[in-house]
């Protein structure tokens, strides 16, 4: 168990490519911290970094209360779990997760009974003596998990594990390797680019772009004040709407978005925070042009076109609605829930 | 599997184009292969038609294997082929692993290591012969520096292991691609998850990296023995002649001596059948293991 230190750390490959710059992070002991960004932000440069897999070129790395830059993967106490799960093929599922004990030169008996232990936590049991080519996708997933728990190492490192899982595995597997960390608790650092994962499994989360943090919080600090413009269309699906100030300012009645700073020159808008109902007090209410409706069983997707301006605007209801496309419809949202930005910067006001 | 079945106008077309191919391997091999089979179980005449050929059943087999210079031929040819067999792999692996691990070099240093291959056998062979040469070569210069007194003409390990030298080198380009190409094919991720798992370099790569070399090296193997029981001549020819008395005579070499030189047709033929079932069975094996090689 242990804390992990990122000080002002950063990564220039050969070359002189840049691919992180300036990062903080404390993930505290036990921390689940999820690094969320698009693919060829630095996601994976930055847990490389960690795992000592890539030198660190800038800042400092602590885990625990050693300073670990310097030091071998193997020296770091940590354990990763790898995108195509990087099982030795030629090795039985039981010589994969023994494999790091063996070099760590553990006792037989203590390794048959860490390696029998973890593979009936993960229900890898009756397959101990196949090979990784013979066991499913879900299974290697399984077997990649069990390899980095069997050592009860510091820390966990996954890169994108359930990538390569069709979409109702990725979602059971995210939910057990979720309850495995926090029953274990470990401290774990997480790479995906799918923001619901990072949303649903983190204690924290990371959004990262061009190798920078665009904003670090709990998942529910991120979706409800996302810092940058970029967070804000990266997390949220389907992603927040974005009208110019100007336009919302024709749009509504005058005394509506005079809360917001001047500064605001765009508003963001979540989809799932619109409705049909009329306006009430401190709301204020929106017309736009039907173009679509996409029902989804449980819900719908209304896509909406304004007079006047490119920008769409989709909204999200928890129920399929009796409307007509090409109809103009009025919703109402809270005044609060408006999300002010600066359009020059992207970054956030008030 | 081939699905695709391409229509000739002509009926004869296919034929034509198949027949060079056909012809070749029934002047140079089949017909060859025929000949040897029949004359092997005959007793030639004499050179001038007095004797007729008799037909003696495994007489010359028998014969070969009674025939202590024959098994001592067998003898020099494992250990030939063998040595010539670890050596060109050996360095070969060790060149592929180094290169492998450079990044922008990379694919000059296998430039340079790929032109031994290039280099025709005559002219590989004088180069040897030089640097071996007892009066005027390098090695034997250096050699004698340390107290060794090289002379492969008088002493028959120094010939082999001139002859194993000179014809290891040539190979180890060839083995070279096939082991670089069976790195490259190794994902980056196996070799740092067994870093992660405290493996040192060594065992990542005697634990990771060359059990899943396996199916390539089994595969050069055969090759290579193969090369050096039968392409080697040229080496041998040029280098030694199979001396010191017969010390580096491996079986193909000697089937030249007994049919050509000492114009022993009957041993000769027999000896070429031999070699043919060798040949056989080892790409017996190679096929065989191919098949299953996904098996690890
Ligand atoms: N070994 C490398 N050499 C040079 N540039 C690299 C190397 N690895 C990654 N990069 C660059 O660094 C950036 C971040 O890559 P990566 O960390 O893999 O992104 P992500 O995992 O978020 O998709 C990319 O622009 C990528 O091209
Ligand atoms: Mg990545």
């Amino acid at each position: 168990m242990a804390s992990i230190n990122m000080d002002k750390l950063g990564k220039v490959y050969a070359g002189d490519v840049r691919a992180v710059t300036d990062v903080n992070i404390d993930i505290a002991d036990g921390e689940m911290i999820v690094l969320v960004g698009p693919s060829g932000c630095g996601k994976s440069t930055l847990l490389r970094m960690v795992a000592g897999l890539e030198t660190i070129t800038e800042g400092t790395l602590k885990i625990g209360d050693r300073v670990v830059n310097q030091l071998e993967p193997a020296e770091r106490d940590i354990a990763m779990v790898f995108q195509n799960y990087a099982l030795y093929p030629h090795m039985t599922v039981f010589n994969n997760l023994a494999y790091g004990l063996k070099n760590r030169g553990f006792k037989k008996a203590d390794i048959d009974q860490r390696v029998r232990q973890a593979a009936d936590m993960l229900e890898i049991g009756q397959f101990l003596d196949r090979k990784p080519r013979q066991l499913s996708g879900g299974q290697r997933q399984r077997v990649a998990m069990g390899r980095a728990l069997v050592r009860e190492p510091a820390a966990f490192l996954f890169d994108e594990p359930l990538s390569n899982l069709d979409a109702k595995l990725r979602v059971q597997m995210r939910v057990e390797i979720r309850q495995l960390q926090k029953r274990l608790a470990t401290t774990s650092l997480y790479v995906t680019h799918d923001q619901l994962e990072a949303l649903t499994m983190a204690d924290r989360l990371v959004v990262l772009n061009a190798g920078r943090i665009e904003q670090l919080g709990t998942p529910m600090e991120v979706y409800s004040r996302p810092a940058t413009t970029f967070v804000a269309g990266f997390i949220g699906s389907p992603a927040m709407n974005m009208l110019p100030a100007e336009y919302m300012r024709g749009l509504v009645s005058a005394d509506s978005l005079a809360h917001l700073p001047s500064k605001a020159d765009l508003i963001g808008i979540r989809p799932e925070d619109l409705s049909l109902e009329p306006a009430k007090e401190n709301e204020m209410s929106l017309s736009g042009r039907l173009m679509l409706l996409e029902p989804a069983g449980a819900e719908s997707h209304l896509h909406l076109a304004f007079e006047g301006i490119r920008e769409t605007m989709v909204v999200r209801l928890p129920h399929v609605p009796e409307v007509t496309e090409g109809s103009t419809l009025t919703f109402s949202i809270k005044r609060e829930k408006l999300h002010p930005f600066d359009l020059a910067t992207g970054q956030r006001v008030t | 599997m081939q699905t695709k079945r391409t229509t000739f106008s002509s009926k004869w077309l296919p034929y034509a184009l198949l027949a060079p191919q056909v012809i070749i391997t029934l002047i140079f091999f089949i017909w060859p292969s025929y000949q040897a089979l029949v004359q092997s179980v005959y007793r030639q005449g004499d050179a001038f038609g007095i004797r007729p050929p008799t037909f003696v059943w495994f007489h010359n087999f028998q014969a070969l294997f009674a025939d202590d210079l024959y098994l001592n031929s067998l003898r020099t040819t494992f250990i030939f082929s063998v040595g010539t067999t670890v050596l060109s792999m050996g360095i070969a692996l060790l060149f592929a692993v180094m290169v492998n691990r450079m990044i922008r070099s990379r694919d000059s240093y296998t430039t340079f290591l790929v032109w031994p291959y290039a280099i025709a056998p005559a002219i590989a062979g004088v180069l040897w012969w030089f640097i071996f040469n007892p009066t005027l070569g390098i090695l034997p210069y250096m050699l004698d520096m340390v107290g060794y007194d090289w002379n492969h003409r008088r002493n028959g390990n120094d010939a082999m292991i001139m002859v194993i030298i000179a014809s290891a080198w040539r190979q180890i380009s060839y083995n070279f691609l096939f082991f670089l190409a069976g790195l490259q094919s190794i994902p980056q991720s196996l070799i740092e998850a067994a870093a992660i798992d405290g493996a040192s370099r060594m065992k990542r790569f005697w634990t990771i990296v060359f059990p899943l070399l396996s199916p390539i090296t089994f595969f050069l193997m055969v090759v290579n023995i193969v090369y050096a029981m039968f392409d080697t001549f040229g080496v041998i020819h040029a280098t030694t002649e199979g001396g010191p008395s017969q010390a580096t005579t491996i079986l193909v070499y000697k089937v030249y001596r007994d049919g050509f030189v000492n114009l022993n047709f009957g041993s000769s033929a027999a000896q070429s059948v031999i070699l043919m079932a060798i040949v056989i069975i080892l790409t017996v094996i190679q096929f065989r293991y191919i098949e299953r090689r996904v098996n690890y």
